[in-house]
Order: C-alpha cells, then structure tokens, then sequence
C-alpha cells in the first residue's frame, strides 16, 4: 500500500490501530477499553494462572474432538456428496441451509440435549466447522478431472486406489480450504459454546473477567483467542501452499 | 528426390489380411434419447493402426471409448483377442486427450502409475517406466512435474504410460488436438517409428484428416447423427520414406481429397 507517495509497511496498520486503541484508552473516555499496553501487560499474568491453563486445556480438548468429528464425518460426506448425485440431491439442500445458518442460536436446544457441559460445547463446534468442509469437500471431489477418473480406472485401480490415490489427492486444494475456514469456524464455535454454556474453559473466564470488569484481563484473553485462530489459520496456510503448486494444473 | 510414380509402390493385393484382434458387432449407443451410434461392425487388424475419423458429433470418441470398456454399449459387443469387453482390462491402454497426468507425481512416478495400479514392486516398475521415458524422448525429464512440461512433453508421457502396462492394443483419443502444430508434426513422426518397433495395434481417434492419413494403415470414416460406418481406406502409402516424402506424396494428398470430398457434405 502507499499514502502520499510513500510505500507503507505491511504492519503498519496493525501498528495505527493499536496507537489508536492506546490513545482512546489513555483518555479514559470508553471504560470498557483500557489502554492497549496494559492489556499487553496482562497477557503473560494471564498465561501463568492456573485458572487459564485449565481453561485452555479443557477449551483445547473440547475443540479437537470436535474438529476431529467434523473432518471425519466431513469430508466423508463431502466425497458421497462429490461422487453420487442421489446423496448430493438428497443432501445438498440440508448443507447449504446449515452451512448459512445462525447456529448460535441452536446451542441453547443444544444444551437441553447434551446438557450443561463439554458435550455441548463439542457438539457445537462440530455443528460450526463440518459444513463448510463438506460443502468443499464436495467442490473438490466435483473438480477432479473426469479423465483422471477415466484413467484410473482403465489402468486397473481398484475402488481403494481410486480414491486414496487419485480422487483425494486430486480434491487435496479445496479440502485443505475446507478444512482452513472450518477450523476458524470451530474456533467460533468453541467460544460460542462455552459462553452460552458459561461454567466451562474460556466462558467461564470471560463470563467472570467481564461481570467483574477487569477488562484488561477480559482483552487480553480475546487477543489470545484471536492469535490462535490465525495461528491454526496460518498452519493450514502454509500447507496449501506446499501442494499449491500442481493447482494451476488443475484447470 | 524420391520417386512419385504412384504405380511403383511397392504394394501386393495378394497378402493376406493379418487376423482381427479388436472385433465390433452391432454396436449401438444411445444416451438418453440421443442416438450417439448406430450398427457398428468393424474388425481391427492385429499389428495396425487404424483411426477413426469423422465430424463432430460421429460419436468416434464414444466407440473407442465402449472399446475400452469405459463406457457401456446400449447394444452389440465388441471383443478383444475373443474376449467379450464389459470394463477396462489389462490387454488395453489408452491415451487420453488431456493427458490425464497426476498433476502431484513427477514424469516416472505418472509412467509407472498403470504398473503402480497392478502392484508391482516399486524398482522393478521404475526401471520399466525409465525404459519407455527414454523411448519417448525423455529421459533426463523423470524427476520434473507435469507443469513443467510442454503439451507435446505431457502427452509423451501419457504415451510411455500406456507403453509401459505391455498391452496389446492401445487407444487414443485425439492425443494431439491439445499440443502445438510443430509438436504434433514430430509426434506424428515419432508415432510411425513406434508403430514400427512396437508391434502393437493401435486405435487411433481424430478429427484431422491430413492426420489419419498420414499415420494410419486404415481409416474409418463414421457419418454423424448418429454415428454409423461410412467408408473404410487403406491408404497403402510407403512409409519408409522421410517425412516430407510422404507429407508430399501424391496418394497421400489424394486420398486426403477423397477423404475430404466424402466428408464435405456433414459440415454445415
């Protein structure tokens, strides 16, 4: 980007926002907005209690296992969806309505169903990531090459080899998408669901920072949380990148 | 300057016709409503290379794709060495317009990938795969991707794919029509000293008149709409010329008029 004429470093937004958020803290104006260094400050406070190691090891596991059921009912479900047009008719209505609703507003029935604990925040971030890992799941396994398929199968695969060795290599891109915005939607899902559950992980935490208002504490966890996500966000990243290169081929 | 004297060609009526190897009775094809093909019976000779030639929409991609066994007549049989074909098997290769490469394994990995799909070890298929890269034209390319390579290069190697499974009839569909003119001319040429060494029968697919008559012993000319056998030629022409030889011999220009003259009328 350049202003004036000049060349803008990358980060400079970054930079402007936090002077900003420091400055508008400094003024005391917005008392939900403490200054932007004192957040910083809080972070490694944070990091060494107790309380937020417990909470980040529950919120960790709540999230594998259900990033774990999404990608494995997922992508399973994507590939059927992908390669028989009665599953893809039958279900494709179903994804698409799931995949654009609000599901916040599910946890509730969710929590009469699984109860007022980890379940429920599972099962949550299972219902937020596993559409949209199905619905790309699909596009890829529909993107792989006919003739690739063709010649699979003239060269004597058999249906394991089909698969594991030409259609999911060949539906690899988009799977990686799939599984890169699913992760980030899980990561929303979690949170979600432990704030609406409230006696668990990082709900529980901020339930308490926020009705204390210790807002320093209450940014600095939201800034974690964040950083974890572009995090999880970036590591898909730089896989999609490694088998980047053959996408152009793909066309 | 070689002789064009028409009637010197070296060429005895007598010979007998070489055994049928691919034989087709009453193919039929139908896709939905759509009558793709109608009553096609056709016999390959063993060792040739014959091609199938006609407009769009004569359903020539659709016949050599029922021939291996990649797509279900909706009536009729085809056979190969006596054998009734009802889905790909090993005796056939073929070599797909697109190339259909593994975009994710390099030039030996995709070579090998029809030896890979019928388990064989991973050094004994690579030195087979090395061995047809190197009768392609190349060798020194085995470790680069398929985006690496030219579209003539690409299609090489769809070619050393279906030479290294040892099937006894390989199938191509239009495996030029996505390369370079230059490139197919030296494809072409490359082809005939395949046909040559190999001793296989090859079924060829194209829309290119000067093509088919330039490489094939036999054409097939199908009608379209639907597809139906219009004419068979044997062009006889010498190919142990050089190819501008042949490219300027008075039969092959000939029998490319002929050919064009018949076809003419289908090209709206």
């Amino acid at each position: 980007m350049t202003l004036f004429g000049y060349r803008v470093p990358m980060m400079a937004s970054l930079l402007f926002w936090a002077l900003a958020w420091e400055a508008v803290g400094r003024s005391g104006a917005v008392f939900i907005l403490p200054p932007f260094s004192s957040v910083l400050a809080r972070i490694p406070e944070l990091v060494a209690t107790p309380s937020w190691q417990t909470a980040t090891l529950t919120t960790l596991r709540a999230f594998a296992a259900g990033m774990a059921l999404a990608v494995g009912i997922g992508v399973p479900v994507g590939v059927l969806m992908g390669r028989v047009g009665a599953a893809d008719r039958l279900l494709g209505m179903w994804v698409n309505l799931f995949a654009s609703a609000p599901l916040s507003a599910l946890v509730p029935v969710l929590m009469i169903l699984f109860g007022l604990g980890e379940t429920t925040v599972i099962v949550t971030v299972f219902l937020f990531a596993v559409w949209i890992i199905v619905l790309d799941t699909r596009a890829g396994v529909l993107h792989v090459p006919p003739s690739l398929i063709d010649m699979a199968r003239l060269y004597g695969a058999s249906p394991l080899a089909l698969y594991g060795k030409v259609i999911f290599w060949a539906a690899l891109p988009e799977l990686l998408a799939g599984l890169r915005l699913g992760l980030i939607r899980g990561v929303k899902g979690v949170v979600v669901g432990q704030l609406l559950v409230a006696i668990i992980g990082y709900g529980e935490l901020f339930e308490l920072y926020s009705r204390s208002f210790d807002m320093a504490r209450f940014w600095a966890l939201t800034i974690l949380l964040f950083g974890a996500a572009l995090v999880f966000s970036g590591l898909i990243g730089i896989l999609e990148k490694q088998i980047g290169y053959y996408a152009g081929a793909r066309s | 300057m070689p002789s064009l004297d028409v009637a010197a060609r070296p060429f005895d009526p007598a010979v007998p016709a070489p055994e049928s190897i691919v034989s087709v009775r009453g193919i039929g094809k139908f896709y939905d409503a759509m009558e793709a093909l109608r009553g096609i019976d056709l016999d390959f000779p063993r060792g040739r290379l014959t091609t199938l030639l006609g407009p769009s929409g004569c359903g020539k991609t659709t016949l050599l794709k029922i021939i291996a066994g990649l797509i279900a007549p909706s009536a009729g049989e085809v056979r190969v060495n006596g054998r009734a074909v009802t889905r790909p098997g090993p005796e056939r290769a073929f070599v797909f317009q697109d190339f259909a490469l593994l975009p994710w394994a390099d030039v030996l990995r995709n070579v090998a990938f029809g030896l890979e799909l019928r388990g064989m070890g991973k050094s004994e298929r690579q030195a087979v795969a090395g061995k047809y890269i190197e009768e392609v034209g190349l060798s020194g390319f085995e470790s680069r991707y398929p985006h690496e390579l030219s579209g003539g290069m690409k299609q090489r190697v769809g070619l050393a794919r279906a030479l290294a499974v040892n099937a006894d009839v390989l199938l191509f569909d239009e495996p030029f029509s996505a390369v370079d003119e230059q490139n197919r001319r030296k494809f072409q040429e490359d082809l005939l000293r395949l046909v040559a060494i190999e001793r296989k029968t090859f079924i060829f697919v194209t829309h290119s008149i000067e093509e088919a008559v330039y490489i094939s012993d036999r054409i097939v000319l199908l009608s379209p709409r639907p597809g139906r056998l219009s004419q068979v030629i044997e062009p006889r022409i010498d190919r142990a010329g050089q190819p501008e030889t042949i490219r300027r011999d008075p039969l092959y220009l000939d029998t490319v008029e002929e050919i064009w003259q018949g076809l003419k009328r289908y090209v709206d």
